[in-house]
């Protein structure tokens, strides 16, 4: 399923904007607007020193990446439960549906200032953002999981005997697992964008988002970009994750 | 007809939607002796499947009743129902599906003997090396046989087929017409079973019931007093299956508004 062949075309047009960049930030010769990638590279052979004064970039990765796992666990903690009772019952999908249609549109971002006037800046500020960001997602995908699983295995189940609650346990929770699984990815994603954007507030002392606008402010801009590049990778882990995680515990999909 | 495990008395059943109510069923009448084999015959549309669902209860009419095995009025006795597309929960292996109905609360059936249940099953309709496989990975004359055995576990006093074996090419459809009579005599079952074939109606049953359409009337109930197993170049096999072909074109065109 992986061949080289397409390994090499996935990587062609990445080696080729590398490639131009270095051109173009020799041609340029200024570190300030195009750093060359023989200053960005050394910042990740040395990921554990200290950077201008400030924590370290292996630090500030850990750093962000518990506030991500902490906020998406809290979020899925929220949004599978209630998802799937909003999905399974028209009664509560009364009640909770509109809050959700309201509240789904607005970015995360957004909720910034009221946050901080909630919460102060910091640790819980920074959570709620994550929370919110990858609620929706994992709520949504959950009560749609839920209509669509198919009638005739809730007839099936009720045939043989199932009382109302066992086809809830046995049938509506595990086929929706894939659909939960789908907005667990995308959750993810979102959670880790907003942590980013979270730690770029003035206050924060630490995370990438914060790293980034410290070393802007030092005119350090090969480490912006070296920041981009966790950023961009863990982001592609964790894809690759939850596909891994897909395709292994829901082997049945799209087969039945 | 001695030990009636089932007879239904004046169904009636209409659907309505937004262009109005829709009589589906009108005073349909038979009765089904135990260990027997009933097929339910008709022009498609015309209600066979939910007269199986009022029996099992995922319907109910608007009048008459269901009388079982010594009650009156109430259905008493444990149906189970095996559906055209088999519905195996495709999360479960084959093992699991079986099992499922065994491990439900209300039946307190311990984990050994579900095993022991579910291995004679698998045993029963062949498919013990498939134990652990998923649905998606048999073919589909293995899964409708899978489907047989999860709803054989419950122990059914009657075992409702809605055009079972519908999707199965033709040798494998015969092959699991051959295992239901064969489970018949094993377990003593009793089936029902819906199909728009003649021929597998006057393969498997003992009796044929016929419908008429909009709404459903009983048309005819045929007895088909051939042994088994049925030639199926026997004369007077095919001189049944003609019979009821015939019948049933009949019903559809007169049904046709």
């Amino acid at each position: 399923m992986f061949s080289i062949k397409k390994f090499f075309k996935r990587l062609l047009i990445p080696l080729l904007i590398l490639i131009i960049w270095e051109i173009v930030s020799l041609k340029i010769n200024n570190n300030f607007i195009l750093p060359g990638w023989e200053d960005i590279l050394p910042i990740f052979l040395t990921p554990t020193a200290p950077l201008f004064g400030g924590p370290s970039l292996l630090f500030n990765t850990i750093v962000s990446l518990e506030r991500v796992i902490f906020g998406f666990l809290l979020a899925a903690a929220v949004a599978i439960p209630i998802g799937l009772l909003s999905g399974w019952s028209k009664e509560v999908y009364e009640y909770s549906g509109s809050i959700i249609s309201i509240l789904k549109p607005v970015p995360p971002i957004a909720w910034l200032p009221l946050a901080i006037a909630w919460f102060s800046i910091g640790f819980t500020s920074i959570i709620f953002i994550i929370f919110l960001g990858a609620l929706f997602p994992i709520l949504l995908n959950t009560i749609d999981g839920v209509r669509n699983v198919r009638k005739s295995w809730l007839e099936a189940a009720e045939t043989l005997g199932a009382t109302t609650f066992e086809k809830f346990l046995t049938v509506i929770i595990p086929g929706t697992f894939p659909s939960i699984w789908t907005g667990l990815r995308v959750a993810f994603g979102v959670a880790w964008m907003c942590v980013v954007a979270a730690e770029m507030l003035p206050g924060t002392s630490s995370g990438l988002g914060f790293l980034i606008m410290y070393v802007y402010n030092l005119g350090q801009i090969q480490v912006i970009v070296a920041g981009m590049v966790v950023i961009g990778i863990i982001g592609i882990a964790s894809d690759m994750f939850f596909k891994f995680g897909q395709d292994r515990l829901f082997d049945w999909q799209g087969k039945e | 007809m001695n030990n009636q495990i089932l007879e239904l008395k004046g169904i009636s059943k209409s659907f309505s939607d937004a262009s109005g109510s829709c009589k589906v069923l009108a005073d349909i009448a038979f009765s089904i002796a135990e260990n027997e084999i009933v097929c339910l015959m008709g022009p498609s549309g015309c209600g066979k499947s939910t007269i199986l669902r009022i029996i099992n209860g995922l319907e109910s009419a608007d009048s008459g009743i269901v009388k079982s095995k010594g009650s009156e009025n109430s259905v008493n006795i444990k149906s189970t129902m095996v559906f055209q597309d088999h519905n195996l929960f495709p999360w479960l292996s084959v093992f699991d599906n079986i099992a499922y109905g065994m491990r439900l609360k209300k039946r307190y059936v311990s984990e050994e003997k579900v095993k022991e249940m579910v291995s004679s099953l698998l045993s029963l309709v062949h498919l013990e090396v498939f134990s652990g496989s998923k649905p998606y990975a048999i073919s589909g004359g293995m899964r409708q046989r899978v489907a047989v055995a999860r709803a054989l576990a419950i122990e059914p006093d009657i075992l409702l087929m809605d055009e079972p074996f519908n999707a199965l090419d033709t040798f494998t459809r015969r092959e699991l017409q051959n295992e239901v009579i064969r489970i018949r005599e094993e377990m003593k079952t009793t089936f029902l079973i819906v199909t728009h074939n003649p021929d597998e109606a006057v393969y498997l049953a003992d009796k044929i019931v016929i419908l008429s359409t909009s709404p459903a009337t009983i048309n005819e109930i045929i007895s088909v007093p051939l042994k088994y197993p049925r030639d199926t170049s026997d004369p007077d096999y095919v001189m049944f299956v003609q019979k009821i072909t015939s019948l049933i074109k009949a019903t559809g065109t007169n049904g046709r508004s």
